[in-house]
């Protein structure tokens, strides 16, 4: 109990402080002004959420594996929680991209891939709720949780070779590419304390799904007596 | 017996159930036809449009047809309960997922060989001279389309409402087939018809990844 507290606050205290750095410490960018900020709220959000989807495919790997229940748990924890952050994701990118490229949404290689990727993981939460019986549902969701994720960079590299119009990736993008010396701490710091943030959700999701299966347990215990 | 010999013998008992009652295939095929008229009135079906957006259309409703008629193919086991007649018949579970994605291609091969002078005449496109390039566009595509959606058949087969489930697992999924489909057959419908390699590429990495991932996880799927 008092490690979920402790992790809680701190996840809470790192994107307060994450907020502050990036409207008070980071330089501001010559072109798009105030506009830029968003920046370290979007790509941190946007980070956290594909690692929780690495983490929730090592899972549904480990699940196939291994047939534990808590690798399940762990699964549906993490697409939620990646789910969630991809939302967050959706939404304030066009927040940005309307006064940054005058248009809210471009079909791009990153955008679109990213929606796919959300769609996909909805559809892998809607599957999870038409399965009633719990270990055909972890291993068949395990398994689509597999089949979504190795689709997503075939998604990327189909849409990158015919449909982009986009600049070129910031980070890790090339030679020219890159952020001001002045903004990688801030940048780094947000990615850092919405990571914090992250394990804190997909912990708490992780024991409010091991309660809901102990309760489903006794459930049947009770009804067995 | 070995994993081929056994897909194939599977393969012979998919077409010949097919072909007793031709069910599948005539509701696919009037589906597709269905999808393709309702399509021209969603733009002017004049030849320079047709032309940019005709296959594109033409793939949307192969997609859809797929999603509609990969769904019998797991479901028409569970019902007769020969799911685990299969399962014990042959040595390796990939076998039956090879039968039902080989059956599935033709299936959709041959709706979409059947559409296509009907799509070329609607339409007014022409892909006189291109046919070698159209049929290995179409053969790459429906395979993918069907190694993809034959194991979502058998994990839909498994839930609710799986009617509804099958198309939201399989579509989106399926988007770089789409995608690769549609700019392969646009190339080779233009004006000035050409060959993207490169598309065919993505078609054969799409296909061998999901046949891969079908090799090493199919069985699981089929667990009682």
């Amino acid at each position: 109990m008092a490690k979920r507290v402790l992790l809680g606050a701190a996840a809470v205290l790192l994107v307060i402080a994450a907020a502050y750095a990036s409207f008070f410490v980071a330089p501001q960018e010559r072109t798009m002004g105030v506009l830029q900020r968003i920046f370290y709220f979007h790509v941190s959000c946007a980070w956290a959420g594909l690692s929780a989807f690495s983490i929730g495919f090592l899972a549904n790997l480990l699940y196939v594996w291994k047939r534990k229940e808590k690798y399940d748990w762990l699964g549906v924890s993490c697409v939620e929680v990646g789910v969630a952050f991809t939302t967050v994701v959706l939404i304030s990118g066009p927040i940005w991209a309307k006064p940054a490229w005058g248009i809210y949404w471009t079909w791009d290689a990153r955008l679109t891939s990213t929606f796919i990727l959300w769609l996909l993981y909805i559809s892998y939460l809607l599957l999870r709720t038409l399965i009633e019986e719990p270990d055909r549902r972890a291993l068949l969701s395990a398994l689509f949780g597999i089949f979504a994720f190795i689709d997503v960079p075939i998604v990327f590299g189909a849409i990158r070779w015919w449909r982009t119009q986009h600049p070129a990736p910031v980070i890790m993008g090339g030679p020219n590419s890159g952020l001001a010396a002045g903004m990688v701490p801030t940048f780094f710091f947000a990615v850092f304390a919405m990571h914090v943030f992250m394990w804190f959700l997909i912990a708490e999701r992780y024991s409010l799904e091991k309660m809901r299966s102990d309760v489903e347990l006794l459930r049947q215990e009770a009804e067995a007596t | 017996m070995g994993l081929l010999s056994n897909a194939g013998a599977l393969l012979g008992k998919e077409v010949r159930t097919e072909f007793r009652s031709r069910e599948l295939l005539s509701t696919t095929i009037v589906f597709v036809l269905i999808v393709v008229v309702l399509f021209s009135f969603t733009f002017d079906p004049s030849t320079n449009e047709s032309h940019r957006f005709g296959p594109g259309l033409l793939w949307l409703a192969f997609l859809f047809a797929a999603s509609l008629m990969l769904q019998p193919c797991f479901l028409r086991e569970q019902v007769n309960d020969t799911l685990s007649a299969l399962r014990l018949a042959v040595s390796d579970p990939f076998a039956i997922f090879l039968a039902k994605i080989g059956a599935n291609t033709l299936f959709l091969l041959l709706t979409e060989l059947l559409m296509l002078p009907v799509f070329a005449a609607l339409f007014n496109v022409s892909f006189r001279g291109q046919l070698p390039g159209i049929l290995l566009t179409f053969f790459l595509g429906s395979l993918g389309i069907s190694v993809a959606g034959t194991a979502l058949a058998a994990i839909s087969a498994q839930a609710r409402m799986r009617e509804l489930l099958l198309p939201l697992l399989l579509l989106p999924l399926l988007a770089p087939i789409l995608v690769a489909s549609t700019e392969v057959t646009v190339s080779l419908m233009g004006p000035e018809p050409f060959m993207q390699w490169k598309g065919i590429g993505f078609l054969v990495v799409f296909d061998v990844v999901f046949l891969t991932a079908l090799w090493l996880f199919g069985e699981y799927l089929l667990e009682e």
